[in-house]
This record gives structure tokens, sequence and C-alpha cells, in this order.
């Protein structure tokens, strides 16, 4: 019988065709789509990427050393120095993609491991570490962001586990109330009337269901970890050049942007569009994950 | 209620003297030397010295918290290494501006967000509320600084309608709120729509309407009241987002507040600016919790006091 009260509370992430329900909305299907893409130009950079993205061409730049507009030889145009958009905005995808999973991982893992202890321990132990997590959430995301890429010397591994010790305070918070709240259900008392120990109860019974809010704000943590490292590589102080990142391109071409405007509006729609694709990817897996939504379409 | 006031008051001074242990030990894990940095590159090993231990430098690290709470409950949250001034006398010199871009923003956000949430939920399923949830999608995933050289390069670049960038008139001021307010903006629709559809499913609206009201009366008499109220009450939690979007929206149109501020001294790595700045937004990202828990119970009676 103890086993079986688990199933009573539904496992949403075991449900079967969750992803062909996915599959069915029009928006998380161009979400997936565009996602997709991003991730084949990153992992294919080189062998898509038509020139080295490092390299100043002496024909990249017009007599008077302004960038090129976008032509059959550089279907982006150049930057301020004369190197090929396009293959720098390929590139650009492997920082994006590197930076939002190593940093969004970072951040759930610190964040699940802090909600869940909070919520299934509670004590003086699950207080302290809520009360830090309200402290941290006190800080302005940004600026906390920018205070410790002041501290450590960035590089690409410390910019992603900057925006992860910025962003896991969401995911702690959501998953110490459902820690909480699954903790005081029969079915975990049950387990532990007949003698099950606490690693077994969290492993066995409390993650389970706990992965499909794990699922979904992983997906849309990618979105906001993007939008971050985009905006600390505008500001000078994530991703540093020659590494091409979508954020620093801007930072570095922005003086042009009155004559040569496709260097903002072409990296700028690339950030657009990784992160709306997660967001909406993420949003529609809230909705299919999550049994007491549904109907909402 | 008095207990629940005074419970929320005493969390909030815990938070602000956590905020302060936080921003103290940053400072402290900070390689660089702000005696030296003071002194400058020209100074003696002497001068050096003295200046460490009239900043108090080489006293132990408990000791140096407390002479910095001390100053903090003061004003005083150091100089600036650079412009030789009290960030304190910055920071208020340019919190005006700051202020008013954040009306504007609020002010945006607010008509963008609810009536998008408006027109969605009353013409729910249709085109134009899926185009209205795209848009409030593509709010929430473009960051700040993209928005607002975009912006800037159509409006005042092409159509020349607003200045490029700066600080004085009306008109200055139109696109820096927009920026700030177009996240906002995304947030309050998708808000505003399932509030609505929400109110609209409630009895007392089907009441209304049997009872032979006009579609226009029970709308904005009955359904409109109740589903605004609960998003407004979020405003107070707003501030979090503006404090971080200053810095980048007022660097980009240059806005002299104190986003530009932060801005100017990350190029500089002026340290004590960028954590007094930080500390003013945390301070008032508390105080906007605060405000926003107080006032919910009073907007929404169904909220109780915890």
């Amino acid at each position: 019988m103890a086993s079986d009260l688990s199933a009573a509370v539904p496992a949403a992430a075991a449900q079967p065709g969750a992803l062909a329900r996915l599959a069915r909305r029009k928006l998380a299907l161009f979400g997936l789509s565009v996602i997709a893409l991003i991730v084949v130009l990153a992992v294919f950079a080189p062998l898509i990427a038509p020139y080295n993205p490092d390299e100043q061409f002496f024909d990249g730049l017009t007599l008077e050393g302004a960038p090129l507009p976008p032509s059959a030889q550089y279907w982006f145009g150049t930057d301020l120095v004369g190197r090929d958009l396009l293959s720098r905005i390929i590139y650009g995808a492997r920082t994006s993609l590197v930076i939002g999973v190593i940093a969004n991982g970072a951040s759930i893992l610190i964040g699940a491991t802090v909600g869940i202890t909070a919520g299934y321990f509670r004590g003086w132990i699950g207080t302290a570490l809520m009360r830090f997590t309200d402290l941290m959430m006190a800080f302005p995301a940004l600026l906390l962001a920018i205070v410790l890429a002041a501290i450590f010397r960035p590089s690409l591994l410390i910019v992603a586990m900057v925006i992860a010790m910025v962003n896991w305070v969401q995911i702690a918070r959501v998953l110490y109330t459902e820690t909480r709240s699954l903790a005081e259900r029969d079915f975990v008392e049950a387990e532990r009337a007949l003698g099950a120990g606490s690693f077994r109860i969290l492993t066995r019974h409390i993650l389970p269901h706990l992965t499909s809010t794990i699922v979904v704000y992983s997906t849309l943590g990618i979105a906001t970890t993007v939008l971050l490292e985009a905006t600390l590589s505008f500001l000078g102080i994530g991703v540093q050049p020659p590494t091409a990142s979508w954020g620093n391109i801007i930072f570095e071409n922005q003086t042009y942007f009155t004559s040569a405007p496709w260097l903002v509006f072409i990296p700028g729609v690339a950030i657009i569009l990784l992160a709306l694709a997660f967001n909406l990817v993420g949003d529609a897996l809230r909705d299919v994950l999550d049994p007491t939504q549904q109907g909402h379409h | 209620m008095i207990s629940y006031v005074a419970r929320r008051l005493l969390q909030s001074v815990l938070i602000l003297v956590g905020i302060s242990v936080v921003t103290f030990v940053l400072l402290y894990l900070l390689p660089a030397d702000p005696a030296r940095q003071i002194a400058g590159r020209s100074a003696t090993a002497e001068t050096v010295a003295n200046i460490r231990t009239q900043l108090g430098l080489d006293l132990p690290f408990h000791e140096q918290y407390l002479r910095y709470a001390k100053g903090l409950l003061q004003g005083d949250l150091g100089r600036s290494y650079l412009q030789k001034t009290e960030v304190s006398t910055l920071i208020a010199s340019r919190l005006p501006a700051s202020l008013l871009l954040m009306a504007g923003a609020i002010t945006c956000e607010l008509v963008l967000g609810l009536a998008m949430g408006l027109i969605a939920a009353l013409k729910r399923g249709s085109a134009v509320d899926n185009g209205l949830m795209l848009a409030s999608f593509v709010g929430v995933s473009a960051p700040q600084f993209v928005i607002g050289i975009m912006m800037l390069y159509v409006f005042s670049v092409v159509l020349g309608w607003f200045p490029i960038g700066g600080y004085g008139t009306f008109s200055h001021l139109v696109l820096p709120s927009l920026t700030l307010g177009i996240l906002g903006a995304g947030w309050y629709a998708r808000m505003m729509r399932s509030s609505m559809i929400d109110v609209l499913r409630q009895d007392y609206i089907r009441t209304a309407r049997s009872k032979g009201l006009k579609g226009r009366t029970v709308l904005f008499r009955h359904a409109l009241p109740n589903a605004v109220l609960p998003v407004i009450a979020m405003i107070g939690i707003d501030i979090g987002l503006f404090m971080s979007g200053i810095v980048v929206v007022e660097s980009v149109f240059g806005w002299p507040g104190i986003g530009q501020l932060a801005w100017q001294a990350i190029q500089r790595v002026d340290i004590p600016i960028i954590m007094g700045v930080t500390l003013v937004s945390a301070c008032a990202i508390v105080i906007g919790n605060l405000v926003a828990d107080l006032i919910a119970p009073f907007i929404d009676p169904r909220i109780k006091l915890r």
C-alpha cells in the first residue's frame, strides 16, 4: 500500500505524451525550432561559419575605415575592425549556450539544494537558509552581478558563476514551498512510519514530484541567464573580447549604431530570439506538466 | 493588524542589517586596496599607511564592520575614489532624475500592460489574444539595452521625433520610460489577462449580467476594478526590476540618474559608488516590498494577514 500512496499525487514529469502535447502548441514548436537551430549553429560553428570570427579582413572596411553593410560577400556585414559579423554571431551562439547551460545548471543545483533542504528539514537550518534567500532577493540582480564581476576577473566560467550566484534564489523559493507541502503529505508520513530514512524519502518520493517544476524553471532560467550574460557583456564586464558574445558585439560596436545599425540590430535580434524561444517553451511546459492548470487552452 | 505591521517592520529591519553585512563582506573581499586607490599612484608607503589607519583598514573584521555600519546609520556611504566626493552626496544629487524616469516607466508599463491584458482577456482565444500574448513574451525576452538602442535608432535617428538621449524636457523622457517600462508591461499584460479572465468567471459577474445590466456597465463597473486591483498591488515589487534596469537604460540614453552614476563607476572601477548604489537600491527594494505587503490587504480584502 505504501508504495501506491505516492501515485495518488500525479507525478507530472512521468506523464506520457507530455512532449507530444508540447509539440501541438504552435508557439512552443516555434521556440523548439529556434533552440534547435541555435544549438546546431553553436555545435557546428567551425563548419558553418564562412570566415574565421577573429580575422580582420583588409577588404572588410570601407576606404574611410567604416564597417561594411550586409552584402553577398559578408551576409551580415562587417564590424568596426573589419571582422565578418555572421561568423561572430555564429560563434557567439556558442558563448550564449555554454554560459546558459553552465550558469543555469549551477543555479538550479544551488537553488534545489537550498530549497529542498530548507523545505524538508525545516528547523533552524531551514529558517537560516530561507532568511538568507530572502536577503539575496533584496539585491537587484544586475547590480549584485556587477559587484561580483568586479571582484573576480571576468572569464567565461566566472561570468557563468556570477550569474548562477544571482539566479538561484527564485528556484530555491519555489522548491522550498513545494517540498514543504510534499513533506506534510500522507504518503511521506506513511513512508516515515514504515521506517524509511530521509535520504530514501527525498530521492524516491519527493524529488520525483519536483522534477516537472525543475524542468520548467530550468527552461525559463536559461532565458534569464542569456539576458543577464548579454547585459553584463554589453556593460563591458561580461564575456571579454575577442571571444564573441552577442552582448559584447553590441558593446564593441555601439558607437557606430547611427551609421551601421545592423551591428546592433542583428545581435540584438539573436538575443531576443534565443530568450524568447526558451520563455515560450518554458511557459508551454508549465501548462503541459502542471495538472492543476489544465483546460487553459 | 498592528502585530502584523510590527512583525513585517522588524523583518525589514533585519533584512536591512543583512544587506549591510553582505555589502561589507563584498567590499572586504575586493582585491583593490582602497587606501592605495585614494592615495594615488605617486603616494609614498607612509601616506598609504596613514590612510589605512585613518580608514580603519588595519582593524579586525568585526570592528571594521561596526565602523562601517555606524557610518551607514549616519548616511555615510564612503567616498568616491576618483571623484573625491561623498558617495551619498553624489547619489542624492542624481536620485531625482532616476525617480522621474521610474515614474515615467510605471506609467508606461501600467497603461501598456493593463490595456494589452484587458483586450487579450476580452478577445480570449482569438488571433488578437495570441498576438498580444506573443508581444508580451517578446517584451520580457528583450534585453533593455537592445530595446533602447533600437528605439533610439528608429524614433530619434530615422524619424527624428525624439532627441538622441539627454535630459531636460518631456520629449527626453519618453523613450527611456518606454524602454524601462516594456519589461514590466509584458508581465502586467499576462497578469491582467489571467486576473480579468478569473474575474469574468465569478458569480457576481453572472448576477450582474442576469439582472440585465449592459455589457459595458458590467465590464467597467464590476469586472475591471476587481481585476485591476490585485495587479496594481504588484507595483512595489517592480522596484527591483527598475533598479537593475536603470543602470542599462540610463547609460544608453545618457540619463543623469544613479544608474548612469553606477555605470560610469563600473568603467572606472570606482567601487564605493557601485556599492553605494547597490545598497540604496536594496533598501528601496525592501521598502517597496514592505509597502506592497502592507497595502495589499486594503486593496484586496481576501488577502489574509500572516
